[in-house]
């Protein structure tokens, strides 16, 4: 008896429980929607189940590292995963007409899942380290730190993990205190230079989002996943079909399924009152994660904490958002429901900090 | 230094950064209102919306085509039938190099030229999205092999088809006709009548004959059948089904058998014959050679055999008994004795002296007998056996070509007789009022006169002339030919009878028509134009010969049949019914470029009655051509 409560001191000591318990209710509601999505295909949720257990494990390992070591991580896990992307734009390995993966013997890797950790990381530990003397250079060095890998990653292309990324590491920059000033200069700065990027971007980019304006332009091709998307989530009405019900899931109207568009699958059988339910889910996970991020003790962990948190609510908010069709097509799962071990492994990891942040004796500087 | 100003600015940076943090959260509460605004949109602004497309997404209205009606002769042997097949078919739309596709399909499976001809044609016709037959009748191991190469030739599948058949074909085309694709004035047509819906999923229309004119109770009534479908389009499960009602089966009066004599007692030579039950207007046969292979036309007949078909100079296509126009000759002659007798113009005693010509008062110019030298005297009696011309012309002036157009008339001359196929033509029965409007100009005497003995203007059909036959025969009773006797019910097997009917009766003296139809009795006797036909006859029959010219002979000039042209010379008439006494077929038979109608129209009148009165099947030759011996009349220039 004392064994057992033993162990089980020993593996919940770094544990926040109200996250884990807001964690793992997501990711049962995301096995039952992924039972219903693959057609009741008992081998792809048990391969999910896998990689949820893999992730919790891996959220497990990262919590009971206290936060010193992983600062000291900071600086070799941003110049590897540099390197890395460095070596996708080189040697990559090209997978539908992009350069994402490289091939590093054993396996294949995907480095810019390693830089959706690895810059909030840099950031905030660049941050910590000019404390006391924030300055504009400051900000401009941190940028170029942000701006380095993204560029790599649009480059692939891949714009979807490319704004995410520039999105974590935005949030680092204003979490850290940027100005309002700059903000808006910022926002002025990029609705400016819309054109140029247009002018850059890749036809299948700016597709999706004319397609996005006008998806019944291209009913069959580009805009057939936000068409029938949307006629899922619609057509789910308040109560929804229910589980395994869902006629755009069940007969394939809906595209990827149990991945991005998953979401589609769950509105379309569970409606409105799902939607309600699964949305204030999601926002108690984050109001935790903030409590977290505001308790933090430190410059670098109230950073990453900060931009761990609003990266999750990203992904939420372009998922849900691009499934609903008021943003457009860009590959990003929604967090903990999707099926796919990366990003559930990606998530786990930031939540693992967040509780090493909470569980781990609090510095203060005194 | 480092430790005072962190001691100071500690609280400040929190107290920021908690503002920075709050700022976030409102953030995100925003951007999940956004969120949930636009849920609510979907999923109960637009509800409706949604899940009607949804739907449609998801069912399909998959048509059951009904079977189409079959269609028999009166004892029940089959003149259309239904045959399923497996048919391999192309949806042009769906494949990109057509002409490639088609060639590497035919390496796997047999597709001839003809089959590829026919289907360019199809092509040609059709829009895109069709789904378009290349072969049918798919034995087991062309299916197999498809079926294994399938993956390679996206857009083309076999399909289980329910195909017509026309076993009888040159025999009953003209009748039956043919059903073919559906094509854009169908669509139209079909839109106009609102029978559209019904015809979903049908693939033919009955095009010509008793498959046009019997199309609504031919086709059936097509149900439906909703159907889950998944995105690629292949059916789930069946939702609700509503069964195709089958067309209705047609019993014709045609005897097939009879038709079948009639054909053969034709030979080769071209021609038409229409025979009529006198009692009730029934058609027992209906030919016009030649006839044609109305299968060819199902699914699209490939160009070469439609250039065969269409520019044969035996024209194959044309409907002769039901459309072909032919001045009807000397037997025009039992119509105007009538209208003589009835009319008061002459008596059944009075005769003439015929010098071989006849000549209107003050007028040099002479129309000439066809008998050179006349027939003597001749009263009405031997007018008729003898077909005497120069008699006919001294009535006719007597008549006056508007008394001869509305007795005539009556008996259905020059005007459609209804019969229940479409196209009939009205052919002419001239009147001076008909000269006025047609030529703005007033009707001579000189026109009389070669309208009597069924020249001139004057042009109807074989079926005009049957119907007129008929209405002799059974004492002026109009019915209405019809073709269709019966209409069976294909489910229930119930047959309903089609009462005959009668158009309207002709109230004419029995005496003037026992004169007449004395007559003609002996002008299959001894002595008679048709003497030779009935020989040994073991039943009496009445009919009058006639020669119908297809171009004239000038003044002065006489018809010489062997220095013309064979497609000019004059085609050979016969009206005749039998038997005399109380006539149970009445009929009337056009040979078209064989001369005189005694020796080549007559003898296929025989055969036919001797089939239909005796059962006796036709001998395999008929009389020699060149018999000589009857009236040839060309003298109207």
């Amino acid at each position: 008896m004392i064994e057992i409560k033993k162990i089980w001191h020993y593996l919940t000591r770094y544990m926040d429980s109200f996250l884990l318990i807001g964690i793992l209710i997501l990711m049962a509601v995301g096995l039952i929607v992924l039972y219903s999505a693959t057609g009741a295909n008992m081998s792809r949720v048990s391969n999910q189940i896998i990689n949820m257990l893999v992730a919790l494990v891996i959220m497990w390992l990262v919590a009971n590292i206290p936060l010193q070591q992983i600062m000291r991580l900071a600086l070799p896990m941003y110049i590897v995963g540099l390197s890395l992307l460095i070596g996708v734009a080189l040697f990559g390995e090209i997978n539908n007409g992009a350069r994402r993966w490289l091939n590093i013997g054993v396996t294949r890797i995907q480095p810019s899942e390693l830089m959706k950790i690895a810059i909030p990381l840099m950031m905030a530990w660049y941050f910590d380290k000019h404390e006391i003397t924030l300055r504009l250079k400051d900000y401009l060095g941190a940028t170029i730190l942000l701006m380095l890998p993204v560029l790599l990653i649009l480059r692939q292309p891949d714009l979807g993990t490319a704004l995410l990324i520039a999105a974590s590491g935005f949030y680092v920059l204003f979490l850290a205190g940027l100005s309002w000033r700059i903000i808006a200069g910022l926002v002025i700065t990029v609705a400016a230079s819309l054109p140029v990027f247009w002018s850059i971007m890749h036809d299948y980019q700016r597709r999706r989002i004319m397609t996005l304006l006008d998806p019944s332009q291209d009913p069959l091709g580009a805009g057939y996943h936000t068409i029938q998307s949307t006629i899922a989530i619609g057509s789910g009405g308040v109560v929804g079909k229910g589980w395994q019900n869902g006629t755009q899931a069940q007969l394939d109207f809906l595209p990827e399924q149990s991945t991005d568009f998953i979401f589609a699958v769950f509105s379309e059988e569970f409606g409105l009152i799902g939607n309600t339910i699964l949305l204030f889910l999601y926002l108690i996970v984050i109001a935790r994660c903030m409590v977290i991020t505001a308790n933090a003790s430190t410059q670098f962990t109230r950073l990453i904490a900060g931009s761990i948190t609003l990266t999750f609510f990203t992904y939420i908010f372009v998922n849900m958002g691009m499934v609903s069709g008021i943003l457009p097509i860009v590959g990003v799962p929604l967090p903990l429901i999707s099926y796919g071990g990366t990003s559930m492994v990606t998530m786990l990891l930031g939540f693992g900090i967040l509780m090493s942040i909470q569980t781990h004796p609090k510095l203060i500087k005194t | 230094m480092k430790r005072h100003v962190e001691l100071r600015n500690h609280p400040v940076e929190l107290h920021k950064f908690r503002f920075r943090l709050a700022i976030s959260a409102c953030f995100v509460l925003v951007l999940f209102l956004i969120l949930y605004v636009r849920f609510y949109y979907l999923q109960v602004s637009q509800q409706e919306h949604y899940h009607t497309l949804a739907e449609a997404n998801r069912i399909s209205i998959s048509p059951l085509v009904p079977n189409r009606g079959l269609i028999y002769d009166r004892n029940g042997r089959a003149l259309a039938q239904n045959y399923s097949a497996y048919t391999l078919e192309v949806i042009p739309s769906k494949i990109r190099k057509l002409e490639s596709t088609l060639d590497e399909l035919a390496a796997i499976i047999e597709i001839t030229a003809t089959d590829r001809q026919r289907f360019k044609k199809l092509l040609k016709e059709s829009k895109r999205f069709n789904s378009l037959p290349i072969r049918s009748r798919l034995t087991d191991v062309e299916i197999a092999t498809f079926a294994a190469n399938r993956y390679r030739f996206p857009g083309i599948e076999i399909k289980a088809r329910v195909l017509r058949q026309y076993p009888e074909k040159e025999v009953v085309s003209h009748i039956i006709g043919y059903i073919s694709r559906i094509n854009d004035q169908d669509l139209e047509q079909l839109e106009r009548n609102e029978e559209l819906n019904n015809y979903r999923g049908s693939q033919h229309i009955g095009k010509i004959g008793i498959e046009q004119s019997y199309e609504k109770q031919l086709h059936g009534i097509t149900g439906f059948e909703e159907v889950e479908t998944d995105a690629a389009g292949r059916s789930i499960r069946v939702l609700s089904r509503t069964p195709s009602i089958p067309g209705n089966n047609l019993i014709l009066s045609i005897d097939l058998g009879l038709q079948e004599a009639a054909e053969n007692a034709f030979g080769d030579r071209r021609g038409a014959l229409v025979a009529l039950d006198p009692n009730n207007g029934e058609v027992l046969a209906f030919v016009s050679k030649p006839g044609y292979d109305n299968n060819l036309f199902i699914g699209g007949i490939d160009q070469e055999n439609w250039n065969l078909l269409n520019n044969s100079i035996d024209r194959p296509l044309n409907n002769r008994a039901l459309r072909g126009v032919y001045p009807p000759g000397s037997t025009f002659k039992p119509f105007m004795a009538l209208a003589a007798l009835e009319l008061g113009k002459r008596t059944p005693e009075y005769s003439m002296s015929d010098p071989g010509y006849f000549s209107l008062p003050g007028v040099e110019r002479r129309y000439r007998d066809w008998k050179p030298g006349g027939h003597g005297r001749v009263d009405l009696h031997k007018s008729l056996v003898v077909s005497c011309d120069t008699y006919y012309y001294s009535l006719a002036n007597d008549l006056g070509i508007d008394n001869i157009h509305n007795f005539i008339g009556q008996f259905g001359l020059g005007k459609k007789t209804g019969i229940d196929i479409e196209g009939e033509v009205s052919g002419l029965l001239p009147s001076s009022a008909w000269k006025m409007s047609q030529y703005k100009q007033k009707w001579y005497a000189g026109d009389t006169i070669s309208v009597a003995i069924g020249q001139g203007y004057n042009l109807t059909t074989p079926l005009q002339l049957a119907f007129a036959t008929m209405i002799i025969a059974n004492n002026g009773k109009a019915y209405l030919p019809r073709l269709v006797k019966q209409i069976q019910n294909s489910e229930t097997g119930d047959v309903k009878d089609i009462p005959e009917k009668l158009l309207y009766s002709l109230n004419l003296k029995p005496k003037n028509l026992e004169i007449v139809k004395n007559a003609l009795v002996d002008v299959t006797r001894p002595g008679g134009t048709a003497a030779k036909a009935a020989i040994n006859a073991s039943y009496t029959f009445a009919g009058k010969t006639g020669t119908s010219q297809v171009i004239g002979i000038k003044q002065g000039e006489r018809y010489n049949e062997k220095s013309i042209n064979e497609r000019h010379r004059d085609h050979a008439m016969f009206i005749a019914y039998a038997p005399a006494e109380n006539p149970k077929i009445a009929l009337a038979v056009l040979v078209e470029n064989t001369g005189t109608g005694g020796s080549t129209a007559a003898p296929i009148a025989r055969q036919v009655f001797d089939y239909y009165l005796l059962g006796k099947l036709p001998e395999a030759t008929v009389a020699k051509l060149d018999e000589p011996v009857e009236e040839h009349i060309h003298d109207h220039l």
